[in-house]
């Protein structure tokens, strides 16, 4: 960016920030909400983070029976461990040896915020949505991840409606490991599907 | 004809993992969304959202942040819906420019 360029993007973002405060104060003062209602929500946002998907896939990697609740009914599943997920449908993708899975929105951002928190920057970045539903080799080594040749990769679009997360591989060398210490090992780029689970962590 | 957000599998450039805190300002807007689309107030649908950040042109689409996209959007679906008045936040920005600018 240029200085200009710069300077553009700066006011840019203070007349949207006016604009947010702005909303939120006329509409305090019409009382289709109150001041403690947007704490909570930006409170309640703040709590949701990628744990709550490593949980599901820890516990899934340990609980044949959970696992097919997961694979069946992704919102019921994670709705069984506390995590709502409200009218959305939640669709989980299994990795197996010979399929990795990978999500996008491609037309905006549609993502498992309720499991994983908001979404990265890249998530919504024209290169990730362009470019990983014609390249998606490519674009996982960019990330750093190398997928075999004789392995397929299936990218998944997502919809406002319909929302989708990876179970990943469980990585070898993680046989002792309890649900806690294996939650531990899940990324949330790897419930995205742009890397694999490290038994390093 | 393919409409500018619609942009699955055109070339674009390298994925750089990006990572950024969100601002807080970004988190009331997000914040804002869930309470006007919620069960009781059903003030702005997912589908009103959208639309309105498709409707950007392509320029405004590129330039605009991506919460100052949503922000145009939350407060375009509620003058379309009469709830506030084109006016009244102008005034209210104003007003607002005012406070910053003392404060």
């Amino acid at each position: 960016m240029n200085r200009q360029q710069e300077q553009d993007a700066q006011d840019s973002r203070g007349y949207y920030r006016r604009m947010q405060s702005a909303i939120e104060e006329l509409l305090i003062l019409k009382g289709v909400f109150s001041g403690a209602d947007v704490e909570r929500e930006v409170k309640a946002m703040d709590s949701r983070d990628p744990g709550r998907g490593a949980k599901m896939v820890a516990r899934a990697w340990l609980d044949p029976d959970y696992k097919s609740r997961v694979l069946k009914d992704g919102s019921a599943a994670a709705e069984e461990l506390g995590f709502a997920v409200g009218p959305l449908r939640l669709i989980v993708l299994e990795d197996t040896p010979s399929v990795h899975n990978v999500i996008v929105c491609t037309l905006c951002s549609c993502y498992p915020r309720m499991l994983l928190g908001l979404p990265p920057e890249w998530y919504k970045s024209r290169d990730y949505r362009s470019r990983v539903v014609r390249e998606p080799r490519k674009v996982l080594q960019e990330f750093g991840t190398r997928i075999p040749d004789e392995v397929e990769i299936r990218v998944h679009d997502s919809t406002a409606d319909m929302r989708y997360m990876v179970l990943p591989l469980r990585p070898a060398g993680t046989e002792r490991l309890d649900e806690e210490q294996l939650a531990q090992l899940v990324t949330r780029d790897s419930l995205i599907g742009v890397t694999m689970v490290d038994a390093q962590g | 004809m393919r409409s500018h957000h619609d942009m699955g599998g055109l070339p674009a450039g390298r994925c750089e993992p990006d990572e950024h805190e969100y601002e807080m300002w970004e988190k009331r807007v997000d914040a804002l969304m869930m309470l006007l689309s919620d069960k009781e107030r059903q003030l702005l649908k997912v589908d009103e959202l959208r639309r309105n950040i498709e409707s950007l042109g392509a320029d405004a689409y590129d330039r605009m942040g991506y919460y100052e996209r949503w922000m145009h959007s939350i407060s375009q679906t509620l003058i379309q819906r009469g709830v506030i008045s084109i006016d009244e936040l102008g005034r209210k920005m104003a007003e607002i420019e005012d406070r910053d600018e003392r404060a």
